[in-house]
């Protein structure tokens, strides 16, 4: 072969990656707990300190579990989803308030509304260690039997919650 | 009303460029003058059509006209002026906007100092440059509008990420596309030679300065890059192999190659196909490096926000501009032919050698950045490749290409003498590994590595020395001042620049051998001791800036009993997207940094704080600022001037008389 083709070869090659590439998401981060019971956890509610929200409540539901902070831009960003999500009623999605000021919290969900039921607050960070949080937000879908069966990583948008976690939460449910 | 201004001035560059970029180049082919005419003008047009739409843009950011999305989505009421102008390239339409602003400086430039090139190669040169600038205005035009109207106005921005509020960012972005789109130029005068088929010295020596020129804008883009992670991010590092700091290494690698390359097709007519392989190389790596940045592609601190359609324009843009060069490479390269032969031990030899080192350094750059989408394509999972990679690879291929740097400026064109080399070094050798092997151990430790680093840097001083020495004592002169100016400044360009290397080295060995870095917790009045020095933590206290509100800490150094400095850390919370940041305190020395970061606020006034001792870690920039030096002295030689003034007596006389009356 032609020498001098030799550079347009190597190119077409890597093209061919970059237009593969294109179409893969490099947030999609496989989790080594998808599949495995989710950590369990008993921490204060953010509405109210005196109570305690355990992940041993919800054993028996489908439910969505969802990493956020005041601070968190991505949070932004999502919550406009989860708000519609939660209205449609077809997913409890609790909070878990990452090491965030209780106060700027509050603010926060005063400002922008309150998409969860009870919100459990993660000031130190342990239980985001557990469940092995990369950065907020992060959801994760777990079942009936507490095992958890899908994680994003980032902001949710309308299509992935429309084309994966909804058709897997009904699955869920219909088990 | 002047971003719809700035919009329309947009359209009409595009329609400019499509002109620039057709009836020249095919001006050239059918040998129609008046066809390639139209190249200088159309050029001069379009860079005053993008000026009117870049300045367009920078008055909605300096009237905080929120009915501007990107002004909306970048900037707030409360960003202070040269922030607010600094955010026009603060996301990824307006860094677009930039890209072609500066792209259409350059072409004007090409416009203003061509005048001695045959008219035909200007024609091309210009049209190829149209060609680049025709499809970055269409995609800005297409998908990435800086002027899309955001009705009803938001009420206030969003701010710019506070990452980047920094004085690095009025200056940075600039300086770095400089050198990315300055390497158009070349990559133009390549094609424009492989379209003409005229490849030979000439074509060489007129590449020559505009690649030096672009090269020294994106050393100094990069090491300041690298100098605002290190003070900016707060972990004390300055270089971290992220994928976007790899797309900007690539091209100054092909950069530096090329500039070793077109000497010799210069001086001895050889390498060329190989020199204009480089100049695509390093303009593609630059689009490519523009590519990975924007289409969300690869994960990356710098990742701005993605879009899978404009991933698949630029994609699309690559395809045609690197595919459509390689093609024509693959084509036209066969008939250049070959330059004289020559020894491997010969100059020539040693810049083969350099050039393929280089050129092999970069490959591994592009693997270790293309890795894991490689993997992630063929569905083998998911990995990230990071420093151990970059570091094991980078080491084994450096040593030896700094090796021949060291010998190549010693060595004759064409033949040169091994036995002799070696006579002529055996003083540069023993003293630089002598020094290498006992200065370690005077300092305290000793590592191969740090001998292998002090041995590298001391090799380049020694061997700059003799050759020197050498230079001077073949010139009969009166005083050795006299015999040091007589030598060209291309040389001593080439001398400083091999410097700066050295320099750089000595910064790199000594942070990676002796840096002492401390994570620790302290209260008010605690004091620690790191590389000699004393840190008292007195505390923090709030304030407000213009738009966050910061706790600002306050550490008394002193060393010895005696007091050094007093330096203030801060952690700033920016308001508007309530996104904390570190603002790290470095006091700053010839020979050595102290860095201290405020991590997180403990009870009782306490904090846990980060300090580090890092020695020589501002000749890592400092030894890049000298290479940027030297290629600026190498451009200024005598040669580049004496063809500038030649053109100068081309102007007409009256002119010139007009001119002196006013001077």
């Amino acid at each position: 072969m032609n020498r001098f083709l030799l550079p347009f070869a190597i190119f077409v090659v890597v093209v061919g990656f970059l237009a593969v590439g294109l179409r893969l998401n490099p947030r999609e981060l496989p989790s080594p707990l998808v599949g495995r019971p989710a950590p369990d956890f008993s921490l204060p509610q953010l509405h109210d300190q005196e109570k305690v929200f355990s992940s041993s409540d919800l054993k028996g539901k489908v439910w969505l579990l969802n990493f956020w902070a005041s601070w968190c831009g991505g949070c932004k960003d999502e919550h406009p989803v989860l708000i519609h999500l939660a209205q449609s009623g077809e997913v409890p999605i609790y909070g878990m308030d990452y090491k965030d000021r209780r106060e700027e919290a509050l603010a926060w969900l005063r400002e922008w509304g309150n998409p969860y039921p009870v919100i459990a607050v993660d000031e130190s960070g342990r239980v985001g260690i557990n469940y092995g949080v990369y950065g907020v937000p992060e959801t994760y879908v777990i079942d009936k039997a507490g095992v958890i069966r899908y994680k994003q990583i980032g902001p949710l948008d309308a299509d992935t919650v429309k084309g994966k976690i909804l058709p897997l939460v009904r699955e869920l449910q219909n088990k | 009303m002047i971003p719809e201004i700035g919009h329309f001035a947009l359209i009409l560059a595009l329609c400019m460029a499509a002109v620039q970029g057709s009836l020249p180049i095919y001006g050239a082919a059918v040998g129609s003058s008046t066809l390639m005419s139209v190249a200088k003008p159309a050029a001069r047009g379009q860079f005053l059509l993008v000026l009117l739409a870049f300045c367009c843009l920078g008055y909605a950011f300096a009237a905080k006209d929120f009915s501007v999305l990107y002004v909306a989505s970048t900037s707030n009421s409360q960003l202070p002026l040269h922030y607010r102008l600094a955010a026009i390239w603060g996301a990824h339409e307006g860094s677009l906007l930039l890209w072609v602003f500066i792209l259409s400086i350059w072409m004007v430039a090409v416009s203003f100092f061509s005048t001695h090139l045959p008219e035909a190669m200007r024609a091309r040169i210009l049209g190829v440059m149209g060609l680049v600038s025709m499809g970055f205005l269409l995609f800005m035009l297409t998908v990435s509008n800086p002027f899309e109207r955001l009705i009803p106005a938001a009420f206030d921005g969003r701010d710019l990420n506070p990452l980047l509020q920094d004085p690095g960012m009025v200056i940075h972005p600039p300086m770095l596309y400089m050198g990315y789109v300055g390497f158009s130029v070349a990559f133009a005068f390549a094609i424009a030679a492989l379209l003409g088929g005229t490849l030979d010295a000439a074509w060489a020596r007129w590449s020559r300065p505009w690649t030096t020129v672009a090269w020294c804008f994106l050393t100094v883009g990069v090491a300041m890059g690298s100098g605002w992670a290190y003070y900016e991010l707060g972990w004390g590092g300055w270089w971290f192999w992220d994928p976007v700091e790899n797309a900007s290494f690539m091209p100054w690698l092909a950069g530096t190659a090329l500039i070793h390359s077109l000497a010799v097709t210069d001086k001895r007519g050889g390498f060329k196909a190989w020199s204009v392989l480089l100049a695509i190389f390093a303009f593609s790596l630059s689009l490519l490096g523009t590519f990975l940045v924007r289409s969300g592609i690869l994960t990356s601190v710098h990742a701005f926000a993605t879009d899978p359609k404009r991933g698949l324009f630029i994609l699309v843009f690559l395809t045609v501009v690197i595919g459509g060069s390689l093609i024509l490479y693959a084509w036209r390269a066969p008939r250049v032919g070959l330059g004289g032969g020559f020894s491997l031990v010969s100059r020539e030899g040693t810049l083969l050698g350099n050039n393929v080192l280089l050129v092999a350094a970069l490959g591994s750059v592009l693997l270790g950045t293309l890795y894991p989408l490689f993997l992630d394509a063929l569905d083998l999972g998911k990995i990230s490749v990071g420093p151990p990679y970059f570091d094991t690879v980078f080491v084994p291929l450096m040593t030896p290409a700094i090796f021949l740097m060291g010998i190549g400026p010693l060595l004759q064109w064409k033949q040169a003498s091994l036995p002799e080399l070696a006579i002529r070094l055996r003083w540069a050798f023993g003293v630089s590994v002598a020094t290498a092997l006992a200065l370690p151990v005077v300092l305290g430790k000793w590592t191969p590595l740090i001998s292998l680093g002090l041995l590298l840097a001391l090799w380049i001083a020694t061997t700059t020395v003799v050759n020197v020495r050498e230079r001077v004592s073949h010139l009969v002169g009166n005083s050795l001042v006299s015999c040091l100016a007589t030598l060209p400044r291309a040389y001593w360009g080439m001398v400083l620049a091999h410097c700066g290397i050295a320099v750089f080295i000595v910064g790199v060995t000594m942070v990676k051998g002796f840096e002492v870095e401390q994570d620790l917790r302290m209260n008010v009045g605690e004091t620690a001791t790191i590389g000699g020095y004393t840190f008292r933590f007195d505390g923090t206290e709030q304030y407000k800036g213009p738009n966050y509100i910061a706790a600002r800490g306050t550490f008394r150094v002193s060393q010895d009993g005696r007091d050094v400095t007093v330096m203030y850390p801060e952690k700033r919370r920016y308001t508007a997207q309530n996104q904390t940041m570190t603002e790290a305190a470095i006091s700053p020395g010839l020979l050595r940094d102290l860095y201290v970061s405020l991590g997180e606020p403990l009870e009782d006034g306490a904090w846990s704080v980060r300090l580090y001792h890092k020695p020589f870690i501002d000749w890592i920039w400092g030894g890049c600022l000298i290479m940027a030096a030297g290629g600026v002295l190498a451009i200024s030689d005598r040669r580049y001037r004496l063809a500038w003034r030649r053109k100068e007596a081309e102007v007409p006389a009256t002119t010139q008389m007009a001119r002196q009356t006013v001077s």
